[in-house]
Order: C-alpha cells, then sequence, then structure tokens
C-alpha cells in the first residue's frame, strides 16, 4: 500500500532520464507532429526505427512500451475498420450494399493505426523516463513567458505537485476510512455497478472532508513559510540543457526532414 | 526583564474568530525571551493554538498587538519578515509538507524568500543535518514514520534561520518513540543553536521539560512560572481541567501519607533521587 509509483515513471539513469524534461516535452510534441507529416510507408519505419532507438536508449524494453498499446486498443481498431468499410476509393476490391473495400482505403487505414500506435509509443517514452515532478518544473518553465499575458504557469505546476505529494496521503486514508466502514459491515465488492457505486458513497464523504481540512492546514503552513505565489521564488534544482539535449534535438530534425523528404 | 532580550512581545491581545461572539483569547500580555524554551500549556479550546497564530501574523489581533523581533504583526507588508523570524510548526506532520521529496520540501521556504540556489542547497543540507534526517535527503515525504515527517517539517523552518519556532502541538499525533525523537532534537536545538522555542502542548510530562510555563485556559493566562512552581499548585492546575505530571501527583500523595518529600517532583529522576535520601536517612 505504501510503495506507490505514481504514472508510470521508471526510475533509472539512461540517457533519456538524464535529459532536461524541457526538451523532452518539447521533442515529444514535435514527435506527435511529424507522425501525422509522414508521407508513405517508409515514412513509418524511419519513425519506428527512431522510437526504438530512444527506447534503447533509455533501456526501456520494446515489450514495456507496447503494454501502453492495450488500453487504446479497441480505438485502434476501431479506426482501422471504419477506414477499411467506409474510406472511399476508385480501386474498388470488394462491394456489398454500402460496404465498399477498396485499396486507398485500406492503405488509408494501416496508416491510420500505425500513427496512433506510434504516437502512444512516443509519448509513453516521456512519461516512462520523466518523473512526474520533473515533468510538472518542465511545463512550468515552458509556459513561463506565457504568464506575462495573465497564464499561470506557476499556479498550475503547483497544483499538480500538491496533487502528487497527497495522492498517497489521501490512498492511504481511503483505506483506512474503508477498513473501518468494512468493520461496521459495509459491502464494497458484490452487487451491481450501481449498488457498487453507491457504496462509495459513504467513503468519499469523510475522504472530501477530510480532504478539505487538509488543503485549509496546508494553506496555513504555506503561509507560514513565507509562500506568496511564484513572483520572486528561487528554486533549489534549477534546470539546465546540456550537450545531451542538443544532440537529441538536433536527431529529432534530422528525422523530421527525412521524413518529409522520403517519398510516398 | 530588559526589552533588549525580549523577542516577542504581545500586550493585552485579544481574538475572536469571525461570527463567534466568545473571544479565543482574551486580554493576554506576555513576553518570549531570548534563549528561553517557554511552554503554553492548556486544554482543548483553551485558546493556546489560537495565541500562537497569533505570533507569526496568521492572525493579526482584534484588539493589542504583537511584536516579533520589534516588528508590529499587523503592520501590512511586514508579515513575512515576522515569519521568517518566527517559524512555526504544525500538530499534522503529513498537512504542512509541500514537496514530493524531503530536500525540496526543507528548501520550499528559502525558495519562497527568493534565496539563492547554492545558498538554498548549503542551508538545506545544514538543516537536514541538525535534524539528523540526512540520509533522507531523496525519499519520499509519504514512506517516512510521523515523527521523522515533523523533523523534516523542523528541517524545512530551520532552514529559514529563524529566530523563534513556535511548536503548535507538534506531537500531538505521534507515537511515543516519535513524540521522543522530536523533543529531543528540539531541546538540542534550544540548547546548542541557541533558537528560542515556543512549545504549545497539553502533555503535561513535556510541559515540564520547559524553563518557564504558561498555563491558558479561556483565552486567558491563568498560571506562570516554572514548571516547579506551577506545578506544585497542583490543586489550582486540576481545577483548569489539566492534570500535573505524573511523578508530581506520585509525590504528593506519598506526602500525603507521611513521607518527607519535596513538593514538585517533575521527572522519575527526580522521584528517584529524593526516595534514595530518604532511605539513606532511615
Amino acid at each position: 500500500m505504501m510503495n506507490i509509483t505514481l504514472g508510470q515513471f521508471y526510475p533509472g539513469d539512461s540517457l533519456l532520464h538524464r535529459m532536461d524534461p524541457r526538451t523532452k516535452i518539447l521533442l515529444t510534441v514535435a514527435m506527435i507532429v511529424t507522425v501525422f507529416l509522414v508521407r508513405g510507408f517508409l515514412g513509418y519505419v524511419a519513425l519506428f526505427l527512431y522510437i526504438a532507438a530512444a527506447a534503447r536508449a533509455a533501456k526501456v524494453s520494446l515489450k514495456v512500451l507496447a503494454k501502453g498499446i492495450k488500453p487504446i486498443l479497441f480505438i485502434i481498431l476501431l479506426t482501422f475498420f471504419l477506414n477499411v468499410f467506409f474510406a472511399a476509393g476508385e480501386d474498388v476490391i470488394f462491394a456489398w450494399k454500402f460496404i465498399t473495400v477498396s485499396w486507398t482505403g485500406v492503405k488509408m487505414a494501416v496508416y491510420m493505426a500505425l500513427r496512433l500506435i506510434l504516437l502512444v509509443l512516443g509519448t509513453q517514452l516521456l512519461t516512462l523516463t520523466t518523473s512526474p515532478i520533473a515533468l510538472t518544473d518542465g511545463l512550468e518553465r515552458l509556459f513561463r513567458p506565457m504568464s506575462r499575458i495573465g497564464f499561470p504557469a506557476h499556479e498550475l505546476a503547483m497544483m499538480m505537485s500538491i496533487a502528487l505529494r497527497f495522492i498517497p496521503t489521501l490512498l492511504e486514508e481511503a483505506d483506512k476510512i474503508m477498513k473501518a466502514q468494512k468493520a461496521r459491515g459495509a459491502d464494497f465488492e458484490s452487487g451491481t455497478l450501481i449498488q457498487r457505486a453507491r457504496a462509495m458513497l459513504p467513503l468519499l464523504v469523510p475522504l472530501f472532508v477530510s480532504a478539505f481540512r487538509r488543503a485549509d492546514e496546508l494553506a496555513l503552513a504555506m503561509e507560514a513559510r513565507c509562500y506568496r505565489g511564484g513572483e520572486h521564488r528561487t528554486r533549489l534544482k534549477v534546470l539546465r540543457f546540456s550537450a545531451l539535449d542538443g544532440w537529441t534535438a538536433l536527431s529529432m530534425a534530422a528525422l523530421i526532414v527525412l521524413v518529409v523528404w522520403l517519398p510516398i | 526583564m530588559t526589552s533588549a532580550e525580549t523577542i516577542i512581545q504581545v500586550e493585552n491581545v485579544s481574538f475572536s474568530y469571525p461570527e463567534q461572539e466568545e473571544k479565543a483569547v482574551d486580554g493576554v500580555s506576555m513576553a518570549v525571551r531570548q534563549g528561553e524554551f517557554l511552554a503554553v500549556l492548556g486544554h482543548n479550546g483553551s485558546g493556546k493554538s489560537t495565541l500562537a497564530k497569533l505570533l507569526n501574523a496568521l492572525f493579526l489581533p482584534t484588539s493589542g498587538q504583537v511584536r516579533v523581533g520589534g516588528i508590529l504583526t499587523s503592520q501590512p507588508g511586514q508579515e513575512w519578515e515576522v515569519r521568517r523570524q518566527c517559524g512555526m510548526v504544525f500538530q499534522n506532520p503529513d498537512n504542512q509538507l509541500v514537496a514530493t521529496i524531503v530536500e525540496e520540501d526543507v528548501a520550499f521556504g528559502l525558495e519562497n524568500l527568493g534565496v539563492e540556489t547554492q545558498e538554498i542547497r548549503r542551508r538545506v543540507d545544514e538543516a537536514l543535518t541538525m535534524v539528523g534526517m540526512s540520509k533522507y535527503a531523496l525519499s519520499a515525504p509519504h514512506m517516512l514514520s510521523g515523527g521523522q515527517k515533523q523533523r523534516i517539517a523542523i528541517a524545512g523552518v530551520l532552514a529559514m534561520r529563524p529566530r523563534v519556532i513556535v511548536f503548535d502541538e507538534a506531537t500531538a499525533m505521534l507515537d511515543p518513540v516519535g513524540r521522543l525523537s522530536v523533543m529531543e532534537v528540539v531541546k538540542r536545538l534550544n540548547r546548542e543553536e541557541g533558537i528560542t522555542v515556543v512549545w504549545i502542548t497539553h502533555f503535561m510530562e513535556e510541559a515540564a521539560q520547559a524553563d518557564r510555563l504558561l498555563v491558558m485556559d479561556a483565552g486567558r493566562i491563568q498560571m506562570e512560572g516554572t514548571p516547579r512552581q506551577v506545578f506544585t499548585q497542583g490543586d489550582k492546575v486540576r481545577a483548569l481541567g489539566l492534570d500535573v505530571p505524573q511523578m508530581t501527583e506520585l509525590g504528593e500523595r506519598l506526602r500525603k501519607d507521611g513521607l518527607d518529600l519535596p513538593q514538585g517532583i517533575l521527572n522519575v529522576e527526580e522521584m528517584v533521587v529524593e526516595l534514595c535520601r530518604l532511605k539513606s536517612k532511615t
């Protein structure tokens, strides 16, 4: 119970772990865009090889990466078959009533599925090698320029990190309340979905009340330690770009050029 | 007492919570002296926690004034300096740690003050060493015991280099082992680092270890003196809904039974000494 891992972060000391979270976030965004720039099958191969190489540098096995596809397998299959059966094309292979299967449609379906798979694989490399707190830090700094036009970058990051800090605490508390309710005959496990959801109510109410009380006390404690928002705040850990970040960014740029240049 | 050695000066302060008629703190005057270990004792609702929050500008007095290091807490814009000089450790160890990593939490106050990165690093390491938690610098707070979390909270305050630390029932939610470890750290900081301590509690045994003791009830200071002076007046303490330390109680009963013991025995050690003295006489 106490040893909860948040998100799917894999602690480690690989090349990807050592990169600045800002670089990783930006490169992931670049990768997402690239997935939609690909013009042909060779482009997908290039992207896949790049991700495989990055996974190697992160010391993450492809099997672990592939696990991330499972939850969205249904969506992938759905888009695949929708494209196969309903995308229009000249070169019809098979037609029956309103269903027409064409080569263009099959090709589009395969590309669409590949895109989704690559998106999941690519973003997973980010979440597997970046701790939630580093991710928050990176996002705060990336969005900092926007705080001049009123975007609450620091506040959002602070909320995220407090949420991360309190998830284990609240889980522990939920467990405690659940045990207390079970000891008095509450039943959380049997019955229909609706019955089970209703059984959760006596668990959620005290949990919410206590969460509000915690928030109150935490706010007071933060004020006592001179917290007054993000302005003039310094940090214990300052993010720094290293040569590693530069080289990786360069490799991504090369990939984008390659993908766009590769023929259909 | 000259004003030079007074860190916190409370003058005729009253405070009532919004929409409550009764005053939580009612006309309190007191002073905290440089380097002392002052305990404030009282049962629930006696106003001791409210008084604590008045000391570092978390609450501002409805009437009267509080000065910390000569600065008026109600002066606008000064609350941050007041809070830097007068740190505070709260009751619930879970609800005062902000960060997901111990050393980042200790750094939190310094980051708020805008201290430079290198200096933060130095002071965080120093503070963690002072509370004996250096090897946990990279742990997650939720993996630590209650006593350890409280020591982290103390380190977080220490790093800001305060003159006074107010402990608002800081041991109330801990097990006996954690309570002892926190008390030890605080006593050492008071003795060796010269940090003034205001120790709010409802545990008699803890109050008995202070240099000076205030007993509060109904928002007022009812008794004041050294723990010995206070606990010698057992009946008055009981009338305020509090107990005297166990050994004081035992001493009282033995005296009633005709044993020649002095008044105001506070702990086991003193009791042992007195009983041995008695035995060697007979």
